[in-house]
């Protein structure tokens, strides 16, 4: 239990998806401009992520590693496509999905619901989960919630800190892109303070 | 031979080089142009590897683009992209496995790369090949320009070095000078991405935001 709940810490803080390795970026910058978007957006992206990243899990240790289906074959180097075509394919789902179930939430979604398929912090943690040999189910599910949880963090406290920014008198060359750039690696540099925290 | 070099298709080449430069104006590719940056080696290969797979998934989409149904365009999108993505990965396996070891999970984000959605969308769905082969091309290389300045900052401040070269003498470190590790943590991309950023937007007021 102890070891998930590292994970779990270690994944929103330290490892963080937005400070640590800049995954979604594009539209970490784009939608980030009132709170209230940003937060419906993270929502969607973590869950998401919750639900791509076990079954990409599943396909990497049942279908693609060494010697999982035949003897001696090694698919590993399908990975990339079929891990594209899961989350292509889930996000499909769960946007017909929310559609019929909750027309409201899809409304105020909007076009961000279908565009999470191109985002790299999903596509991104399912290659991590490739890369660290996660040991067990649990760990790669708690590992998606965490880096889920992190990067709603940080696009919500973006939002907040942008929002404020408009009333600031920034240089003209930088205003917009510039300054949001420059917030970011302040905010990044205030979460290299974790690094090395363990439970 | 001269139609292929008109000048519309010059501006379509070389625009994206400067004015319309894919990652400080059309904000597209963040994602891994900061976090291949901290060596110019890398930076160098990520930066290749992305304009190959950008004319060619251009090339690619725009001899399709009559036949896609419009509904399942993002996939059949992201399968092209994710084709090539392979074939790019696998031979850096083979042919320069150091650089392919600290790319690490990178190279497979370019499937996800903005830069490759916003190009083929935007782009080779409605044009020619031969325009979108160079279309692609000035993208991936104006991407590849920014990664290079980034990494030239980031290396010679953080480690003294180039390309793995000592640039910074020894008899300067003798006198109390010490290579600034912050360089080589993330934040500093962004910072210095920002600079770029506002260099070129005080030269060129159109790009200025409100």
């Amino acid at each position: 239990m102890n070891d998930y709940l590292n994970l779990f810490v270690k994944s929103i803080f330290v490892d963080n998806m937005i400070f640590a390795y800049f995954l979604g970026m594009c539209s970490y910058l784009a939608v980030s401009k009132n709170v209230k978007t940003a937060l419906g957006l993270g929502i969607a992206v973590t869950f998401v992520l919750l639900v791509t990243l076990p079954v990409n899990y599943l396909l990497e240790n049942y279908v693609l590693k060494a010697d999982a289906i035949v003897e001696g074959v090694d698919l590993s180097f399908l990975s990339f496509i079929l891990f594209i075509a899961v989350i292509a394919g889930i996000t499909q789902l769960v946007e017909m999905a929310v559609e019929r179930f909750s027309p409201s939430l899809y409304a105020s979604l909007g076009i961000f619901l279908p565009l999470i398929a191109v985002n790299c912090a999903i596509m991104g943690a399912s290659l991590f989960m490739q890369q660290r040999h996660f040991v067990d189910f649990g760990e790669a599910v708690t590992y998606s919630l965490g880096s889920g949880v992190g990067w709603l963090l940080a696009i919500v406290g973006l939002a907040a800190i942008r929002e404020k920014m408009a009333y600031s008198d920034v240089p003209a060359p930088l205003r917009g892109l510039g300054i949001t750039f420059i917030t970011v690696g302040l905010m990044a540099m205030a979460f290299m303070c974790f690094s090395g925290l363990k439970l | 031979m001269s139609q292929l070099f008109s000048k519309k298709n010059k501006e379509v080449f070389s625009s994206p080089l400067s004015m319309n430069n894919p990652i400080t104006v059309q904000v597209l590719g963040i994602c891994s142009a900061l976090a291949v940056t901290a060596k110019l080696e890398p930076a160098i290969v990520m930066g290749l590897s992305v304009a190959v797979i950008v004319a060619f998934a251009n090339v690619i989409i725009s001899l399709l683009r009559n036949t896609i149904p419009n509904r399942i365009r993002i996939i059949v999108q992201l399968v092209v992209v994710a084709a090539l993505v392979t074939i790019v990965s696998e031979i850096l396996k083979a042919y320069a496995y150091d650089v392919s070891v600290q790319l690490s999970v990178y190279v497979g984000l370019i499937i996800t790369n903005c830069i490759l959605m916003g190009r083929l969308e935007a782009f080779a769905m409605a044009n020619a090949p031969w325009e979108s082969f160079l279309d692609g091309l000035g993208n991936g290389l104006g991407y590849a320009k920014i990664l290079v300045i980034v990494a030239f900052f980031r290396e010679i401040l953080g480690s003294g070095s180039l390309l793995g070269f000592r640039i910074i003498p020894q008899a300067v470190y003798e006198w109390g000078y010490i290579n600034n590790g912050l360089m080589l943590m993330p934040p500093m991309a962004l910072i210095i991405c920002a600079c770029i950023i506002w260099y070129q937007r005080s030269k060129n007021k159109v790009l200025q935001e409100k």
